[in-house]
């Protein structure tokens, strides 16, 4: 008997839901980087050790427990899943942002100069610098969504332009505070610090630290803006459909800016939880950190809604935390970045996932055609 | 001034991997695909030549030359996952560009950290010599390459195609061009480009590659494109005058003029140039129309 493709089969479901398809897109980006290290002749259980100490502390090479690799994995991820909002962000209102890198560096660069010369007051002091993060941030991203809706310039191109130059700006900037040598400033006051004597405590001396609730606090404030309010919904109608919802009296201009703003604030926040929490000192960049490219893995697993952002930077951040473990186990650490460009690249291949449902409705109504006809 | 033509062997070094990555893009975009794996798939090239060129160069005079084909060969097959993700798949362009960009990166120190056991290949004793007055002859195979793009693209029907793709594909279709076909030649021929601009990079400025040997030289090609307005003279000038911006922000230790300003000046200088242009020439459609845009078969 011909199997009816009348009604919708268990592929047709798994290939339309978002969640699935991310969850295998992962699988999948796991699978290629474990038979790569296989492949270079290396023992893959390595990898998953690292990945497990990474996760729970537990090292079941020497079985001891450290609770301090939690601590560490989830630092890792704060920034990681801040980046990732950011792109979530602006991608809902149907935007690229590529420049979550030079928001971050913005918001880590004004973080420092408040942290430098903000008034020392203790609980105001770092609250003030992650506001100047977040609206250096913000204006960074800004600027972008102005010129992309006033004079139509590609965000991609712009913000990729504006990432250099935030990159050197933040440079020249910080090495004119007087004591800065070429890689670092003077020491932040305490006051600044978001380090917490009982996060430090209960993580066994990681670098946890208060950026811990911001990140769940802008996860609320995404899921709140985006499905609760107003603007959100104009913003998610943009990005559907941009000339319905400009026919439907929504302000485009308006929203493409202050979706940019919003998308930049929240990368601005990564820069400034890094800055305070990780470090004592301010930095003069001597590279990309790297976060704002991986926010755009994150986003891209996350779906762009906040929870799954936020799992997606857990996952993101355990890899990333799981380096220095893996190397120590001889596996090359540069098989998590490989992992992460895999699943970017496959999930640039879900465009295809479409192409077969498509195909597979066509067949079903066919079929159907040919039922009512006989 | 004297410094500045002093200056013109290392300009020109510089100048060259930026203008045959930017070729390519400038291809690419004509074609309606874009291409922002460029930083990446130079990465590839230059891994790729530097790794060749270390193995073989006390075998073979011809190494540096190889090795520049290896690179070129080694673009041109990671470019096909962009091709078959853009045209094929139509998925959107900047995301397959990205995870390139990102696998870039783990891919190649991965493999060094495999062949060479470190992080970066082994420093290769020599390589490629400059030839009369200073300047290597990477220059030349650049001015070739921008000549060459021309005729092509402007002299030849196929360029008079491969453009129709980019600006109106489904009036092209209709003319009986086969959009798809095109724009794959035009995506693999910006990979070879990318990894031979990678190659020519590492073989001139360094001595082994490391992850920080493209340093965003990739993305002001990309720039380049959009400042030379999608033209062949417009890009190669874009490309001479990032280069130089780029030079002055490494040597101006040696100019006595310059020396008040910090070398960053010179290095953001080529991305407000270009961001600044795009907004004086925002009115005018100098960009291919259809760049950037997936062509479905039979689409309305």
């Amino acid at each position: 008997m011909k199997r009816s493709s009348l009604n919708k089969s268990l592929l047709d479901r798994l290939l339309s839901s978002d969640k699935a398809v991310s969850i295998s897109v992962v699988l999948l980006g796991f699978l290629c980087g474990t038979l790569l290290v296989v492949a270079v002749g290396r023992n893959a259980s390595g990898m998953y050790s690292a990945m497990l100490q990474t996760l729970t502390g537990l090292d079941v090479t020497r079985g001891t427990w450290n609770i301090r690799y939690v601590g560490e994995w989830l630092n890792a991820s704060l920034p990681l899943i801040l980046c990732g909002l950011s792109m979530a962000f602006a991608a809902r209102t149907g935007l690229f942002n590529i420049g979550a890198e030079g928001q971050y560096v913005v918001g880590l660069t004004a973080a420092q100069f408040v942290a430098l010369y903000g008034p020392q007051i203790p609980g105001l002091h770092w609250m003030l610098a992650l506001l100047a993060a977040a609206v250096a941030g913000g204006i960074w991203g800004g600027v972008v969504g102005w010129l992309k809706a006033k004079f139509s310039v590609s965000e991609v191109v712009a913000t990729i332009m504006l990432n250099y130059v935030a990159f050197f700006a933040s440079r020249w900037l910080t090495m004119l505070i007087p004591g800065s040598n070429t890689y670092r400033t003077p020491s932040f006051p305490a006051t600044a610090r978001l380090s917490n004597p009982l996060i430090n405590q209960l993580t066994n001396g990681s670098r946890l630290n208060l950026g811990l609730f911001v990140v769940i606090l802008s996860c609320l404030v995404f899921w709140f803006v985006i499905e609760k309010t107003k603007l959100g919904f104009e913003l998610r109608a943009t990005g559907l459909n941009k000339d319905a919802a400009q026919y439907a009296g929504i302000n485009v201009t308006k929203g493409i800016t202050s979706s940019m703003i919003i998308a930049g604030a929240f990368a601005g926040l990564a820069g400034a939880v890094v800055a305070l929490g990780s470090f004592s000192y301010g930095r003069v960049l001597g590279g990309n950190d790297n976060y704002g490219f991986n926010g755009i893995a994150v986003a891209l697993v996350g779906n762009n809604t906040a929870g799954g952002t936020m799992i997606a930077g857990l996952l993101f951040g355990m890899l990333a935390s799981a380096q220095p473990l893996m190397q120590s186990r001889q596996i090359p650490k540069e098989v998590t970045w490989i992992i992460s460009g895999l699943v970017v690249i496959f999930i640039s291949l879900r465009a295809a996932f479409r192409i077969i449902l498509d195909k597979r409705a066509k067949r079903r109504a066919a079929e159907l055609k040919e039922r009512i006809d006989e | 001034m004297n410094d500045l033509i002093r200056m013109i062997p290392s300009i020109l070094m510089i100048v060259s991997p930026i203008l045959i990555s930017a070729v390519g893009g400038m291809i690419c975009e004509k074609a309606g695909v874009v291409n922002i794996a460029l930083e990446g798939l130079m990465g590839i090239g230059a891994f790729t030549a530097a790794t060749v060129h270390v193995l073989i160069e006390s075998s073979t005079p011809m190494s540096v030359w190889i090795a520049i084909i290896a690179g070129g060969l080694t673009g041109l097959v990671v470019s096909l996952i962009h091709a078959y993700a853009s045209i094929s798949l139509n998925a959107n362009q900047v995301i397959s560009g990205t995870g390139i960009n990102l696998l870039a990166t783990g891919g190649t120190i991965f493999l060094a950290q495999v062949i060479f056991k470190m992080e970066r290949t082994q420093p290769f004793k020599l390589g490629m010599m400059p030839g009369f007055a200073g300047i290597y002859p990477t220059a030349w195979i650049a001015l070739g390459i921008v000549l060459l793009a021309w005729y092509i693209l402007y002299r030849r029907p196929f360029g008079l195609r491969l453009r129709a793709c980019g600006e109106h594909p489904q009036a092209a279709a209709s003319a009986g061009i086969d959009v798809r076909r095109m724009r794959y030649i035009a995506v693999l021929a910006s990979g070879f480009l990318a990894g031979v601009a990678g190659a020519c990079l590492v073989l001139t400025q360094t001595i082994q590659y490391t992850v920080n040997t493209i340093n965003g030289a990739g993305f002001i090609a990309l720039a380049a494109v959009s400042f030379g307005r999608w033209l062949p003279k417009g890009v190669a000038g874009a490309s001479l005058l990032f280069g130089t911006a780029v030079a002055l922000a490494i040597y101006m230790v040696n100019i006595e003029s310059l020396r008040f300003l910090p070398s960053e000046f010179f290095s953001i200088l080529p991305y407000i140039i270009t961001l600044i242009t795009l907004v004086l020439f925002s009115g005018r459609d100098y960009a291919p129309r259809a760049s950037g845009q997936p062509y479905e078969r039979g689409g309305s």
